[in-house]
């Protein structure tokens, strides 16, 4: 068999999210340089701050601020930063307890190596210094050895609040399609159509996907379809999509190739959009140097029997 | 509880850390059809059909529909996919044979991380405000859980490459395993965890079935009787856990009936080695019980799949009369946030 294709596929989504009154207290509190806990009904102190206790799901509201230094309640070195993490030298991740709250927060710590670190072992925030309202503000802890600052006061409550983070993602990926679907595009590139035939019920499905979706058998018989094919039934999009250099209206519709026997999709060009019907006979038209046909136009042959394609619909 | 359901049969891939030469279904077909030739069902004869998987390790939105071609998905059939271990896709289709709508259920699950960075993948599991614009990886999360561990005086780093050698030697006879037989402790992947601490990074499917009551026994000579399932999850904050203990798995444990017997077997899934340690610990296992005679998420870990192998696994050895009650783990999230613990037992001999 031909070697599988494979293109890398980049999945990036910038996810707007809104934060509710505690969270946006917090990350509020880390654009002032000022940490911020929740207190519990039972006197404990949330940092960072949730607005649910974990414990009674009781809502939580109640800011209160915590010191920027702490302790550090356990820790793993990590000597190959990755992207996107805190640092780019190698660093310690650390959960660190700071003064005053009950609970611990995740972040990265700047030490010279692993020796210089170890559970138990004090440490301050070091603001970044640009800071936007995220948990970025920080830009990791380093080691600190000196006493408790006094805390500011803050009572929690801020006049320009942060209402929202924009959650950043990015992975990266190398799709692979799999064995069906490569040799149905090893075919179109010679502007061949393949689909593959169920070994039960023999029906030939187009693009193939290696399984028969009706028995739930594996396909692996290949068959030639087309090129000529019947429109079974279509739409009129009269919308332009952005980015899409197709004038509107155009029609859209489901294409039973001739031996096919599920219908594919495709655009009808060649004729006037409200002209186009059921039974319609279509062949496909290639661009010069396209991976697959830019639109089918209408063949002139009779229109299909309704008979023929009543299956396929 | 009404009706007695069983595991009556079970299949799995190979494990390999690629699989590019096949699309998900392709890589899910020779699955399906073993575990219904084990049985003599048809895809016509399921009553449902329940599934694992997830949309970040494919890198497309609702991935899981390509998959349906495999079970035959027309004409209609009675459908549900969770998007997570298929060990929690069992769970529905257990609950769903216990409401007699159903007397027959197909559960598969599969995951190909070869496709990205199963470690950066991951973090997108996170909470999005406090930890995700970090990029904690997995192995950075686990090494934090291994520390507190070791701090503890719960274990230590040669204790940890005892549990990946056991692990490992006992995968000689998985033929289906990624890594069997010696394998290096290694360098540090993150301090204080080493390669070797940590699963291997691989492609896989599994498949199960269940069946209720008469049903079971005319399929399978001798089902695993599905005793109980239970699955809690704790806070998601890791800094609110104790991470050197597991509680969600001790009630789920609790729950399924766990503790009211002793098991012969125990199939957990803890894909990094320290993990071993709070789930023996949470589950008060002791040096008679045999601990994953599979070798483990630590010989094979196809994300999604590797909680329904644990029961699968567990289940097999009750049809081989290899063990007669076995307890299966499955986990989600890090640091074994979210765990499902099943009772398995054979008919008395």
């Amino acid at each position: 068999m031909p070697e599988v294709l494979k293109a890398p596929l980049v999945v990036e989504f910038p996810f707007t999210r809104s934060l509710g009154p505690v969270q946006s207290a917090f990350l509020t509190g880390l654009r002032e340089r000022v940490v911020l806990g929740v207190r519990t009904r039972d006197g404990r102190t949330l940092v960072p701050p949730v607005e649910y206790d974990p414990v009674t799901a009781e809502e939580l509201g109640d800011l209160v601020e915590v010191a920027p230094t702490g302790t550090v309640t356990t820790w793993a070195w990590n000597h190959d930063p990755r992207r996107g993490q805190p640092l780019d030298t190698p660093f310690a991740w650390v959960l660190v307890r700071l003064d005053g709250a009950d609970t611990a927060l995740l972040h990265a710590l700047d030490a010279p190596g692993p020796e210089a670190v170890r559970t138990g072992m004090r440490v301050r925030v070091r603001w970044a210094a640009e800071r936007t309202g995220a948990i970025t503000d920080i830009a990791c802890f380093e080691p600190y050895t000196g006493a408790t600052p006094p805390l500011t006061g803050h009572d929690g409550h801020f006049d320009d609040a942060v209402t929202g983070i924009v959650a950043h993602a990015r992975l990266d990926y190398t799709y692979s399609p799999g064995r069906a679907q490569t040799a149905y595009i090893d075919a179109l590139r010679g502007r061949r159509t393949v689909g593959e035939r169920c070994p039960a019920c023999r029906k030939v499905y187009v693009p193939p996907r290696g399984a028969c979706p009706t028995c739930g058998l594996a396909t692996s018989e290949q068959v030639e379809v087309g090129p000529r094919g019947t429109v079974t039934t279509f739409c009129i999009v009269n919308i332009k999509a952005k980015n899409l250099d197709i004038e509107v209206p155009y029609v859209y519709a489901h294409i039973a190739l001739d031996g096919a026997d599920l219908a594919l999709h495709g655009r009808i060009g060649g004729i006037p959009y409200d002209q186009v019907r059921m039974g319609l006979r279509v062949e496909p038209v290639w661009a010069e140097g396209a991976r697959h046909p830019d639109h089918y136009r209408p063949t002139g042959e009779p229109d299909a029997d309704y008979d023929t394609y009543r299956e396929l619909l | 509880m009404t009706r007695d359901i069983a595991v009556v049969a079970f299949a799995q891939t190979d494990h390999r850390r690629t699989s590019e030469d096949l699309s998900e279904v392709e890589m899910l077909m020779p699955v399906l059809h073993e575990v219904l030739d084990r049985t003599g069902l048809k895809t016509a004869d399921i009553g449902f059909t329940c599934s694992g998987s997830s949309d970040y390790l494919a890198g497309r939105a609702f991935s899981f529909t390509l998959a349906l071609d495999g079970v035959g998905a027309w004409p209609p059939i009675s459908e549900s996919h969770v998007e997570t271990d298929g060990a929690w896709a069992l769970y529905e289709a257990w609950t769903k044979l216990l409401t007699g709508e159903a007397d027959t259920a197909l559960v598969y699950s599969y995951g190909k991380s070869s496709p990205g960075s199963v470690r950066d993948v991951l973090t997108r599991q996170l909470d999005p405000y406090y930890l995700a614009p970090l990029w904690p990886d997995s192995v950075a999360l686990a090494a934090l859980q291994a520390q507190a561990l070791i701090d503890a005086g719960h274990t230590d780093e040669p204790a940890l490459a005892a549990f990946a050698a056991r692990s490992r030697e006992a995968a000689r006879d998985n033929p289906h395993a990624q890594l069997r037989g010696p394998v290096p402790h290694g360098d540090h992947l993150v301090r204080p965890l080493r390669t070797g601490d940590c699963p291997p990074i691989g492609d896989g499917a599994a498949a199960v079935i269940l069946a209720a009551g008469e049903r079971a026994r005319t399929l399978c000579p001798r089902p695993a009787w599905i005793r109980g399932v239970d699955h809690r999850i704790e806070a998601h904050g890791l800094g609110v856990r104790d991470l050197t203990d597991s509680p969600s798995t001790r009630l789920a444990a609790e729950r399924a009936g766990a503790f009211e017997r002793p098991v012969d077997t125990a199939e957990l899934h803890a894909p990094f080695t320290a993990q071993e340690v709070v789930l023996r610990r949470a589950l008060r296992l002791d040096d008679t019980v045999c601990v994953n005679p599979s070798g483990g998420a630590l010989a094979a870990n196809p994300i999604m799949a590797a909680g329904l192998i644990r029961i699968g696994e567990a289940a097999a050895r009750i049809h081989r009369g290899e063990s007669d009650r076995a307890l299966a783990h499955a986990t989600s999230g890090p640091c074994l946030q979210q765990n499902l613990v099943a009772v398995l037992e054979g008919d008395p001999r």
